[in-house]
């Protein structure tokens, strides 16, 4: 017997009531191994302004590029103290920022492996289902050869690869825009 | 080959677009541009998970934790989680929040002139037992007006948030209850063309989940994305 998945509907404007207890804006846990960054942003609509009730979620690996999860049958360490996971709102001014860890690279569907890069949803009063999108790492050469990327038409990469900032190299600016010609490019997964 | 296998995608009108016009605050808030479609990754398969450990049993019941019982018609909400295939999805967090029985969420945004209940909070968790069961303890809330429109009201409803296994089964939505006479005004209800995909959000009155002398029984089965059966090609 098939069925059909049941129909999204926004988070609405009261999301907080529901999803505060799981927030989690520092993704490293005790002992974390790999090289620390603080992610910071803003979400913007499509009249440019600040949007301050989003709230995104964020999946990623650790550091050995191993996600903490059983179809994760790669040969890499876990990492007691990374499980991978954030939910960080976006503050009145439509801000946010979390601090997590670089993953290592994980394997693409051809096998290869990806660049570094961190699997987000974005929900907010006004989507009627999640955004997804990815955020890549400035400077890294494997953003070259990263098949995801490269679905991407050349001009609009640079929506989904963070900023160095002048805070220094260990914080990063990744903003995601809604609309217009700075519009982060939102992936199709058949949701 | 892709050496992942992916998830299905909806039949056509089963899941609203980002840009519904009459949900006017998707209007500068649905991405403009078509979306990229990517080849299912490591990264999309797999997905956060959060054990029987995180959350405790109290949690799944709403009524209790304050010091008096809260304002309403108190109702057990049940329900499987299931995938597309009809298999259960056990130990998957299931997530719920709400207004309460005056139509007021206990939220400072929310600026309805509608009493807040001290006896409510409207949030609650569990997570599923090896049947894909889930259960909570609430009231029933009440329907809210909102500035969508002119004369525009909520529905009552009941926010659902669930992860399942992977990233791509995350999903969020609304449970409705049967014969509310706003369901054909709402533009969020409506927002799924499939008549009957958008009727699998009302709940069904369920005589056997009613507790005698206590709460009556709602029936909510949510049922997430199915595996696609073998790896495909990009």
């Amino acid at each position: 017997m098939s069925l059909q998945a049941t129909t999204s509907q926004t988070v609405g404007p009261f999301f907080k009531i529901g999803f505060e207890w799981l927030y989690r804006d520092n993704l490293i846990g005790e002992d974390a191994s790999g090289e620390r960054v603080t992610i910071q942003g803003r979400v913007f609509d499509g009249d440019g302004l600040p949007v301050p009730d989003a709230i995104l979620e964020i999946w990623q690996a650790n550091a050995h590029g191993k996600y903490d999860h059983p179809e994760d049958t790669q040969e890499k360490p876990l990492d007691p103290g990374f499980k991978g996971y954030g939910r960080v709102p976006t503050t009145p001014e439509g801000m946010f920022r979390f601090a997590t860890i670089k993953p290592g690279p994980v394997p693409g569907p051809n096998g290869k492996e990806q660049a570094p890069h961190l699997v987000v949803s974005v929900f907010m009063r006004g989507l009627l289902k999640r955004l997804v999108t990815r955020m890549y790492f400035p400077a890294d050469p494997r953003n070259a050869s990263d098949q995801i990327l490269n679905l991407v038409e050349p001009a609009r990469r640079s929506t989904l690869i963070a900023k160095t900032t002048a805070g220094g190299p260990g914080i990063l600016e990744w903003n995601v825009v809604l609309q217009g010609p700075e519009e982060t490019v939102f992936f199709d997964l058949g949701l | 080959m892709n050496r992942f296998a992916g998830y299905r995608s909806p039949l056509p009108g089963t899941q609203p677009n980002h840009l519904h016009p009459q949900y006017v605050s998707s209007i500068k808030r649905a991405p403009g541009k078509p979306l990229v479609p990517i080849p299912y990754t490591l990264s999309e398969v797999t997905g956060p998970s959060f054990g029987g450990e995180s959350v405790v049993a109290k949690a799944s019941d709403l009524t209790q934790g304050h010091a008096g019982e809260p304002l309403g018609e108190r109702i057990v909400v049940s329900g499987r989680v299931l995938d597309e295939d009809n298999r259960p999805i056990a130990s998957t967090l299931v997530e719920i929040w709400q207004a309460n029985a005056a139509g007021r969420y206990l939220h400072e945004v929310d600026q309805h002139r509608a009493p807040l209940d001290p006896s409510f909070t409207g949030c609650g968790r569990t997570v599923t037992d090896a049947e894909g069961c889930y259960r909570f303890v609430t009231i029933r809330p009440g329907a809210y007006p909102w500035r969508n429109h002119y004369n525009s009201w909520r529905p009552a409803h009941i926010h659902f948030s669930l992860f399942g296994p992977a990233f791509a089964t995350r999903l969020v939505t609304q449970m409705y209850f049967p014969g509310d006479p706003l369901l054909p005004f709402d533009p969020i209800f409506n927002c799924t063309a499939d008549e009957q995909a958008r009727n699998r959000l009302i709940s069904i009155f369920d005589w056997e989940a009613t507790l005698p002398e206590h709460a009556l029984g709602y029936t909510f089965d949510i049922i997430l994305r199915g595996r696609d059966a073998t790896p495909m090609g990009e």
